[in-house]
C-alpha cells in the first residue's frame, strides 16, 4: 500500500470524527474573518456524477454555496457525455452508477486523454477498492459516508493541483514565508526557521495548498501516507508544533484552524 | 435413482476405465498362457519328430535301407502310436510304414509338409486327422517320411483356447458387476452427503454429514464438510453477537440523537439554540460513523481476502513512522515516548492495516497512561521459535489477566474506562489484523502497565 499511491491516495473520511463537522455558510469560525469560510477563492466548474438524487442534491447545494459552478449527471452515460463535451475543473464520480459504473466512466475518460482530476465517492471502503479506484484513473477516493467539509477540502485541493501541476518549482512562497525545496530551508520575513523533516513536509503540503482547507485525514494521507483515523489528536499536535515555529514570533498568524474542517495556511 | 444415472457417475466411469485396463492385462496374461501351453505342445511335436529322425538316421548309417525298413516296420506296428512313418520307392510306392499313400503335398525348404491322413479311422466329431512331417530323399532315390498326427495337439489347443475364452468372459462379467457394485456403494454415500447438504440448505442447519470412520476420502470429505459447517456456524454466531452489539451500540446513540433533535424542535427558540443542537447532532453522527468504519475495517480484516495483496513490510520502518507520528502527542500528554528498535525484521502484510493496528495500540496507551508515565514502541527480531515482534508498552493501569481475553471482543470496554472516549473496537481491530497476518496478539504485565505485542510467524528463508 505504500509508495506507489503516496501523495495522491485518498480516503478514510468516513469516520472523520471532528466534533464540529460543518456544512457551510456562516458557520462559526476561528482565525481571520473576511474571506469565505472555505478558503478557496477561485470558483471551479465541477461535475457531480451521482445517481442518488438526494445525495446529489446535497452535494450540488453544498458545492454551489461554497462558490462553485456545479453540473449534475444522474448516470454514467450522461456523465461521460457531459465530461467529454465541457471543460470541468474537477469530476466527483460515484463509483457505483446504473448503466455504466464510475470506474468504467473514468477509464474511458482517461483513455480519451481527459486529464480532469477525479474524486471517487464510494460506499466500498476497503484498501483494495481504493487501490482499484486509483488505478482506474481516480486522483482521490472518499468513502461514504463522509463529512461535507472533507469532500469540499479534497475537491478544492484537486482543482488547485490541476492549476499548479504544470509548474515544477524549487521554491515555494506564501506571503513572507519562503521555502527552498532543494536546500530544505524555510524563512519567514527573512528569518531562518529550523524544522524537523516531518514538520518540513507538513509545511510543504500546507504551502502547496495555500488558501485551501486541508483536513486532518488529508494531512495523514499525504504527509504520512496512512489512510486511517487516529482517535487521538496526533495531527493537531503536529500542527500545533509547526505553528509554534512559524507563527510564535510574528504578529500575524499564518496557520489557521478551521473549526470542524481542518487547517488553512494563508498569508 | 433411475439406473441410467449410474452411467453418468464419475465412479462408474472410473470403474469402467479400471475394467478396461484390467481386461487388457488379463488378455496379455492369457496370450502368454496360450503360448506357454499350446505353443509348448507344438514345439514338443517337432522335437519328437527330430528325435525319431535322429534314431532312424543312426539305423540307416549302420544297416542301410533294409535296416531302416525293418525299424520302420517295427515302430509302425506299435498300436495307437501317433508317430507316422513311411518309406517309399523313388516312384513313391510305399515299402514300409503306417501310411497307405505318400501324401500329396509340397515340402517347404526345410523339408516340412502338412497333410491330411487319408485312411485314418473316422473321428467321432467328424474332423479329419491332420499331420505334420519331415520328408527326406535317401541315396538311390528312396523317400523317407517321419511325422506326427497333430489331431490331439489341435484338440488340446482348442480346449485351451475355449478355457481361456471362458476365463475372459468371466473376467468381463465379474469386473463389470464389481464396477457397478463399487460405484453404487460410493454413489450411495455421495447421495447421502448430497441429501444432507440439501437438508442443510433448506434450513436444518444443525445437520451434519454421517462419518463412517473408515478414514477414506469420502470420510475425509464428510469430515471437512462438517468442519466447514462448524466454522460457518461459529461465524454466524459471531455475526449474531455483532449484530446484537451493533443494534445495541448504534441504537443507543441513534435514539439519543433522535430524541435530542425532537426536543430541540419542541423547545428551542433562538437560532443559537438550534445551532448548538445541530452541532451536537453532528458530533453524535460522527461518533456513529466512527463506530461504523471501525466495524467495517474489522470485517475487512476478518474476511482475509486481503492476504492476496500482501507485500513485504518492514516492521522497523513502520515503527519509526508511527513513533514520528505519535511522539509529539505523547509529549503533549506529559508522557515519555521511547522507540526501542532492536532489529529490522520484514514481514508479509498490509502496511495500512498494520499501521492502523499500531495506531490503535498507541491511542490506547496515550489515553490510559497517566502523565509522567512512559509509552514504549518496540520492535524485536525473530528469536528461537518466536517470530518478529512489534509491541506497545505503557505504564498505565494495565488490564487484569482475567479480562485480557474479553477486551478483544467487539464493544467490550472495561468498567474503569467507560468514562473516557472510545467505542470498544480498537483492540478488536488489532486482534483481527493480527489474525489476518497469522500473528499472535499477546498481552502481558509491564509492572506497572500493559504490553501488547503482535508476534508474527517465522518467515521461511527468502
Amino acid at each position: 500500500m505504500s509508495g506507489g499511491m503516496g501523495g495522491r491516495a485518498g480516503g478514510g473520511g468516513a469516520g472523520d470524527a471532528d466534533p464540529d463537522g460543518g456544512f457551510g455558510d456562516g458557520h462559526p469560525r476561528e482565525g481571520s474573518g473576511e474571506r469565505p469560510f472555505f478558503g478557496y477563492d477561485g470558483a471551479m466548474k465541477i461535475l457531480v456524477i451521482e445517481d442518488d438524487a438526494q445525495a446529489a442534491a446535497y452535494l450540488v447545494k453544498g458545492l454551489k454555496e461554497s462558490g462553485h459552478v456545479v453540473d449534475h449527471a444522474a448516470d454514467g452515460k450522461d456523465g461521460l457525455f457531459m465530461a467529454g463535451s465541457e471543460n470541468y475543473d474537477v469530476l466527483v464520480v460515484d463509483r457505483m452508477l446504473p448503466g455504466r459504473d464510475g470506474l468504467a466512466v473514468v477509464e474511458i475518460l482517461r483513455g480519451a486523454g481527459t486529464e480532469t482530476p477525479v474524486l471517487f465517492l464510494s460506499a466500498l471502503g476497503s484498501v483494495d477498492d481504493r487501490v482499484r479506484g486509483l488505478r482506474a484513473g481516480g486522483d482521490d477516493y472518499l468513502t461514504k459516508p463522509y463529512a461535507f467539509s472533507e469532500l469540499l477540502a479534497r475537491v478544492e485541493a484537486l482543482g488547485r493541483r490541476k492549476s499548479a501541476a504544470a509548474v515544477t518549482t524549487t521554491r515555494l512562497h506564501v506571503g513572507e514565508l519562503e521555502m527552498d525545496l532543494l536546500a530544505r530551508k524555510v524563512k519567514r520575513a527573512g528569518k531562518q526557521i529550523d524544522l524537523l523533516p516531518r514538520e518540513f513536509r507538513l509545511l510543504e503540503y500546507l504551502m502547496r495548498h495555500e488558501g485551501n482547507v486541508v483536513t486532518r485525514t488529508m494531512l495523514l494521507e499525504n504527509v504520512w501516507d496512512y489512510h486511517f483515523d487516529p482517535q487521538t489528536n496526533v495531527i493537531d499536535v503536529h500542527v500545533a508544533r509547526l505553528r509554534q515555529k512559524i507563527d510564535r514570533e510574528f504578529p500575524t498568524p499564518m496557520i489557521h484552524t478551521v473549526r470542524g474542517a481542518g487547517y488553512c495556511l494563508r498569508a | 435413482m433411475p439406473d441410467f444415472a449410474l452411467l453418468r457417475t464419475t465412479t462408474f466411469r472410473v470403474a469402467l476405465l479400471y475394467l478396461g485396463l484390467f481386461l487388457a492385462s488379463v488378455l496379455v496374461i492369457l496370450v502368454l498362457i496360450y503360448w506357454f501351453t499350446a505353443g509348448f505342445i507344438e514345439r514338443q511335436t517337432d522335437e519328437t519328430i527330430a528325435a525319431e529322425i535322429a534314431g532312424l538316421r543312426e539305423q540307416y548309417r549302420q544297416r542301410r535301407l533294409p535296416g531302416l525298413i525293418e525299424v520302420v516296420k517295427a515302430r509302425s506296428a506299435v498300436p495307437r502310436t501317433s508317430t507316422l512313418y513311411l518309406v517309399a520307392t523313388p516312384t513313391f510306392t510305399p515299402l514300409a510304414g503306417n501310411l497307405s499313400d505318400w501324401p500329396d503335398a509340397r515340402p517347404d525348404p526345410d523339408g516340412w509338409i502338412e497333410f491330411e491322413i487319408a485312411d485314418a479311422p473316422e473321428e467321432p466329431d467328424g474332423g479329419s486327422h491332420e499331420a505334420r512331417a519331415v520328408v527326406f530323399t535317401l541315396p538311390g532315390g528312396y523317400h523317407l517320411l517321419v511325422g506326427r498326427d497333430t489331431m490331439e495337439r489341435r484338440h488340446f489347443q482348442e480346449r485351451v483356447l475355449i478355457s481361456l475364452a471362458w476365463a475372459l468372459l468371466l473376467t468381463v462379467g465379474l469386473g463389470a458387476a464389481g464396477g457397478v457394485l463399487i460405484s453404487r456403494n460410493v454413489m450411495h454415500r455421495i447421495d447421502a452427503i448430497n441429501r444432507t447438504t440439501r437438508q442443510i440448505m433448506s434450513g436444518a442447519l444443525q445437520e451434519r454429514m454421517a462419518v463412517a470412520n473408515t478414514g477414506d476420502e469420502l470420510d475425509q470429505l464428510a469430515g471437512n464438510l462438517n468442519a466447514m459447517l462448524d466454522q460457518i456456524e461459529h461465524l454466524m454466531v459471531g455475526m449474531r453477537q455483532v449484530t446484537d452489539s451493533v443494534a445495541h451500540d448504534l441504537r443507543t446513540p441513534l435514539t439519543r440523537l433522535r430524541s435530542r433533535l425532537e426536543i430541540t424542535l419542541v423547545e428551542a427558540g433562538t437560532e443559537d439554540e438550534y445551532r448548538a443542537a445541530i452541532q451536537e447532532a453532528i458530533s453524535e453522527a460522527d461518533r456513529l460513523l466512527g463506530i461504523f468504519s471501525a466495524l467495517l475495517s474489522i470485517a475487512e480484516a476478518e474476511a482475509g481476502t486481503m492476504q492476496r495483496s500482501f507485500q513485504k513490510v518492514s516492521l522497523s520502518d513502520l515503527a519509526r513512522l508511527m513513533a514520528d507520528l505519535y511522539e509529539p502527542a505523547a509529549e503533549e500528554a506529559g508522557l515519555g515516548f521511547v522507540g526501542d528498535i532492536e532489529a529490522e525484521p520484514i514481514v508479509l502484510g498490509n502496511q495500512q492495516l498494520l499501521a492502523q493496528a499500531i495506531a490503535n495500540l498507541l491511542d490506547n496507551a496515550l489515553k490510559y497512561t497517566p502523565s509522567e508515565g512512559c509509552v514504549t514502541l518496540a520492535v524485536k527480531g525473530p528469536a528461537g521459535a518466536r517470530g518478529a515482534c512489534i509491541s506497545v508498552a505503557d505504564t498505565g493501569p494495565g488490564i487484569p489477566a482475567a479480562q485480557r481475553e474479553s477486551v478483544l471482543r467487539r464493544f467490550v470496554r472495561l468498567e474503569a474506562s467507560r468514562s473516557s472516549p472510545g467505542n470498544g473496537l480498537g483492540l478488536s481491530l488489532v486482534d483481527a489484523v493480527a489474525r489476518l497476518h497469522g500473528a499472535r496478539l499477546e498481552m502481558d504485565d509491564n509492572d506497572p502497565g500493559l504490553v501488547v505485542s503482535l508476534v508474527f510467524p517465522r518467515m521461511g528463508p527468502e
